[in-house]
């Protein structure tokens, strides 16, 4: 008797993805070459440099991703997710007392010449582990149980990656929200954190008087985002806002005409505690409003606004004291704060102007000057986008994040026709991961993050970074061909 | 499509990606920041200059050379442990001297980096070479090969101008130049700047992020090879320029020759003024000249003006036969001067009356005040300032009271006065034709240089015209303005150029006791036509002035000699012009005048002459 072996290859491969995939890994290959050259042209091949490891790293990655398409059942990963997932914790914290320190962090295993970092399988394990734990029957995010568990899995991880002093991985791990958004969490938690990252900002970088301002426009404006409340809003609040908006100026204005001295109260007034206070006084009124209605959403927009003030309150506190020196120095350099073109600033000029010289059709295949010379720092890893942008110009970069974007998408895409909840749940934690490292990675060589020392998926050099993305996006495709052959 | 969750999230990527790609082409296409900064960032310019061109004579013989000297410089980060004694025995400086400029690149580490700093500048090839030899022993010294300025005459310090580096203030005012290029700064070398600089080259080099070269950019594809600097042929007889230099040792004011059938100027000698060692290296004596009170940089040859004297009266004698006030056989008394009511303007003794051209011959003043006063007051002009404004012309068209125009950069045109200046000391109609006696006999408010007055008499040689006077001859690489080439007639008609000739001859040539001024200056068989003047300076003794040019007929050299304080123009300026003319046209002293040249040479008049 025949055994039934499902649909062939062709049909059950997402080759689009593969092709993506491949084209990305040849992508990187060829700029990192270019990257390195020097005077004297080497083969790409040269095992000495670091284009001819690389092509070791592609060839056995390859050959991982064949492993995991053909050799391991895509059943394995569903059961043994919580082993793994425990191993790889294990690792995690190993890593900080057997690693090598390389950098500042603890985050290397070093075997003879081969180096490994834990942090890159965790992002697959901690993925596995989400996949097997929310796909379960019965699971609900808003069940408190399974909320604290959901949180815990990408937590632990997490935490421990910071003990690492490898910041920069761990805020990969703040890309899940996205997956837990997709499964049911509310969107008016990601409203909340970038209102916070907002305030955040605007704190430093203006005042702690308009961030305040800003709070109270916005959670002044969701609650009036009903039919009929929006036009009272514009009419009383709004001119509010703007006549308060202007306040520290005229502030200012009256101490100037009056040659008000130091002393004065002109000048020692502090507008924003004068702002917190009136928005305090308001609040009962707007309690025993909601109370009258039984309005939840207008009792979480209070405890919204007072935890708001206080994030407004205590950023000087954070920036200084809790976030570590380089930390600061990179946000500070990023918000524009600092003028740095030699310290910090310095990596950040240089891929931006390695970037920016690039214009529109590039300097050509090894025409680059700053990437190649050596201004960019870490021009073949973190920096590698430099080269892209330098020889490719912006066609070359843009068709690669178009790329990355397509990517992204197709797994989403995959992921959202699955019947699988745990393929379903997988593929969005891989297009979250891919996402946060390509936008954080670009954000930081173009300027718009700060630098943050993670690599560009699949293209950035390094074995272990390129073996990792492999292996997890081969694992989706993988679920994917077992879907497609069985049930397609 | 429902907005459900899955798809928020698509366009929650969609939104990123535009930012990204917003991002990228701002700063890939729109802001142009970053382009400049690239081209800064990596490639080095490494200049060639160019040596810069040669400043030949008439002759073809070399003003202006170049030779190499060479920096040395050192690169501190690249200097290991050294024997500071043999490095000091080698560069031939003291031992403390390379310890001192050690600490200080010592201290000055971080700004230094990896660049190369100038240790010693301008070394002689030979002083090099014996560093060079044992240059392996100190690695981060070496030298750089630079081109100097050199000057095989002591010729013409003045003329050929220095070079120098350049400062900000002639950056800002000149395109083309940046901070470390030189520049003439004055005569030729500044008027001929364009042709002498050549262009600029360069290499570019590859630059990593520690400052270190790692190569040629593109293989030197992109480099631009340097263009030396376009060779000058002057008009300057070096020889003669010498000589002339000579001969003004020790004296102030100028000696200047032209030929007149071209107006190339053969010679132009201000003295004192600058020795050409002092040139090369301008900047260390640069001081030393600014201290000296003859002023040696001030150019005398074209930018004082002097009263003529008596070299004035051929331009009224000309004007007069012009305006037809009298004939060249007019005859005017003159008894020790000419009476005007209570005043009377003196002369020297002579026989009276004389006629035109004995009136050269002996430089008579009161002939001229007669002439002047026919001029002045002629009946055809309503008054006497209408007079004195035609006059005024006329002097004009013989290139006083103007720049001439020629090629020499700083040119100074003279004064010659007019009605309204004379409305203004006077009062208007408050003055007449006696008031300005001394115009006559070029005296008053008369300034010309002595380039005016070469012009003037090679006017007469060229009976009528001149040619603006210039230094730069017309090569396959240089072409010289068509003004150079076009004759300019005075308004005085060429008919009466002979007796003002004839007079000048018999000046030089009527033997001692003729009464001749200037028979001191006779060369035989030169036929030196000349006219002395004697310049009151209320500084002192009389400046002594003389204007000659020779063969009489188809001259080859007209001479214009101004002494400070040098009394009678007999005295010192018509033996100076004729030794130089004697030398340009028989090459040598002839054995009967060597006395005189041996006297000239010696001659001191440093002590008469007055400084600030």
């Amino acid at each position: 008797m025949e055994k039934f072996r499902g649909r062939g290859l062709r049909e059950t491969l997402d080759w689009p993805l593969i092709i993506s995939y491949l084209l990305l890994v040849l992508i990187g290959w060829i700029n990192i070459y270019a990257s390195v050259q020097s005077a004297e042209p080497a083969s790409i091949f040269d095992f000495s440099a670091r284009s001819g490891k690389q092509f070791i790293w592609m060839i056995t990655a390859f050959a991982l991703g064949a492993i995991v398409l053909f050799v391991i059942s895509p059943r394995f990963y569903e059961s043994f997710s919580l082993p793994i997932y425990l191993a790889t914790i294990a690792l995690l914290a190993a890593v900080i007392f057997l690693g090598v320190e390389v950098k500042g962090s603890r985050s290397w295993f070093e075997f003879g010449p081969v180096r490994f970092q834990p942090a890159e399988i965790s992002k697959i394990a901690t993925s596995l582990m989400l996949a097997t734990v929310m796909s379960q029957y019965g699971y609900k995010l808003s069940n408190i149980k399974d909320f604290i568990l959901t949180a815990a899995i990408i937590l632990v991880p997490m935490a421990i990656i910071v003990a690492q002093s490898e910041t920069g991985s761990a805020l990969v791990y703040v890309g899940f929200i996205f997956v837990l958004y997709r499964e049911g969490l509310s969107g008016w938690l990601i409203f909340m954190i970038g209102v916070a990252i907002l305030l955040f900002i605007l704190t430093l970088t203006v005042s702690p008087y308009f961030s305040i301002l800003a709070l109270m426009v916005i959670v002044t404006l969701c609650n009036s985002l009903f039919p009929g409340k929006m036009k009272k809003w514009l009419l009383v609040m709004l001119p509010v806002f703007a006549v308060l908006g202007l306040l520290p100026w005229g502030l200012e204005r009256i101490a100037a005409i009056t040659h008000a001295g130091e002393e004065s109260f002109l000048r020692t007034f502090r507008p924003e505690f004068f702002l917190a206070g009136l928005g305090v006084l308001a609040l009962p009124y707007y309690a025993i409003k909601a109370f009258r209605e039984r309005n939840t959403f207008k009792w979480l927009s209070i405890a919204a606004f007072i935890a708001g003030l206080l994030l407004v309150f205590s950023v000087d506190f954070i920036f200084h004291d809790v976030l570590q020196d380089h930390q600061r120095k990179r946000i500070e350099v990023l918000l524009g704060l600092k003028d740095d073109p030699t310290g910090v600033g310095y990596n950040v000029n240089q891929s931006m102007i390695a970037i920016g010289s690039g214009g529109l059709v590039g300097k050509g295949f090894l025409k680059g000057t700053q990437t190649t010379y050596g201004f960019v720092p870490e021009q073949s890893t973190d920096f590698i986008f430099c080269t892209i942008g330098e020889e490719w110009g912006f066609i070359g970069s843009a068709l690669t994040i178009l790329l990355y974007a397509f990517l992204i998408w197709r797994v989403m895409h995959d992921a959202e026709r699955s019947r699988e909840n745990f393929t379903r749940i997988y593929g969005y934690c891989v297009a979250s991961c891919i996402f946060m490292h390509l936008f954080i990675n670009i954000g930081m060589t173009i300027g718009i993050m700060p630098v943050i020392g993670i690599p560009l998926p699949l293209v950035s050099y390094g074995g272990s970074s390129l073996w990792a993305f492999t292996v997890m996006l081969f694992i989706f495709i993988a679920l994917i061909r077992h879907e497609r052959r069985y049930f397609g | 499509m429902k907005l459900d969750k899955p798809n928020k999230l698509k366009i929650g990527l969609i939104v990123a990606v535009a930012i990204l790609l917003a991002r990228l082409f701002v700063i890939q296409i729109v802001d142009e920041k970053y382009k400049i900064d690239a081209s800064n960032n990596s490639m080095v310019y490494s200049m060639i200059y160019p040596p810069r061109g040669i400043i030949h004579d008439r002759n073809g013989k070399i003003l202006v050379g170049n030779k190499m000297a060479y920096d040395l410089l050192v690169t501190p980060k690249e200097v290991e442990e050294f024997d500071t004694l043999a490095l000091g025995e080698a560069l031939d400086v003291p031992v403390d001297f390379i310890r001192e400029k050690m600490q200080e690149y010592y201290r000055d580490r971080r700004k230094i980096g990896y660049q190369s700093v100038v240790m010693i500048k301008q070394m002689t090839p030979e002083r090099y070479m014996k560093f060079a030899e044992i240059a392996y022993k100190f690695p981060g010294f070496r030298g750089q090969a630079r081109s100097i300025r050199e000057y095989p005459y002591n010729a013409g310090g003045n003329l050929l101008g220095y070079v120098s580096e350049v400062d900000a203030a002639f950056l800002k005012s000149h395109e083309g130049y940046s901070a470390g290029d030189y520049a003439g700064k004055t005569g030729i070398e500044a008027t001929c700047e364009k042709y002498l600089k050549g262009e600029k080259g360069y290499n570019i080099y590859l630059r990593n992020s520690h400052n270190k070269i790692e190569g040629r950019y593109r293989d030197g594809e992109m480099d631009k090879a340097s263009v030396p600097g376009k060779d000058i042929n002057t008009t300057i007889d070096a020889e003669l320029q010498h000589y002339g230099q000579m001969l003004m040792q020790n004296k102030v004011g100028s000696l200047v020759a032209i030929e007149p059938s071209t107006g190339e100027i053969l010679t132009l000698v201000s003295s004192p003024g600058i020795d050409v060692d002092m040139l090369a290296d301008i900047g260390s004596h640069y001081n030393e000249i600014l201290a000296n009170p003859y002023k040696p940089m001030f150019n005398r040859a074209v930018q004082s003006a002097y009263p003529p004297g008596s070299v004035f009266k051929l331009v009224n004698g000309l004007i007069g036969l012009q305006e037809g006030v009298f004939t060249p056989d007019t005859e005017y008394p003159c008894h020790m001067g000419y009476q005007f009511g209570r005043n009377r303007l003196g002369c020297h003794e002579h026989r009276s009356p004389l006629d035109f051209e004995e009136s050269i011959m002996m430089s008579c003043n009161a002939y001229y005040c007669y002439v002047l006063r026919g001029i002045l007051e002629n009946g055809k002009y309503g008054s006497v300032a209408e007079a004195l404004d035609s006059w005024k012309r006329y002097v004009g068209s013989f290139g006083f009271g103007r720049k001439l125009g020629s090629d020499f950069p700083s040119e100074l045109g003279g004064f010659i006065p007019d009605s309204k200046y004379y409305d203004k000391v006077y009062g208007e109609g408050r003055w007449k034709a006696t008031n300005v006696i001394s115009l006559s006999i070029g005296q008053g408010e008369i300034g010309c240089t002595p380039l005016h007055l070469a012009n003037l008499c090679a006017t007469i040689a060229n009976r009528g015209y001149y040619y603006i006077p210039h230094l730069i001859k017309d090569s396959k690489e240089v072409s010289i303005d068509a003004k150079y080439k076009k004759p300019q007639y005075t308004l005085v008609d060429t008919s009466y150029f002979p007796e003002v000739i004839e007079g000048m001859f018999r000046a030089v040539n009527s033997g001692y006791g003729s009464g001749g001024t200037a028979t001191i200056a006779a060369v035989k068989g030169l036929d030196i036509c000349g006219k002395t003047g004697t310049a009151q300076n209320p500084r002192g003794d009389d400046n002594s002035v003389f204007i000659c040019f020779a063969p009489k007929d188809n001259p080859k050299i007209a001479v214009a000699a101004y002494v400070e304080n040098g009394s009678f123009g007999a005295r010192w300026a018509a033996p100076l012009a004729s030794l130089l003319v004697e030398k340009y046209l028989n090459g040598e002293i002839g054995g009967n005048r060597k006395y005189l040249e041996q006297m000239m040479l010696e001659g001191d008049l440093m002590d008469k002459v007055k400084t600030d």
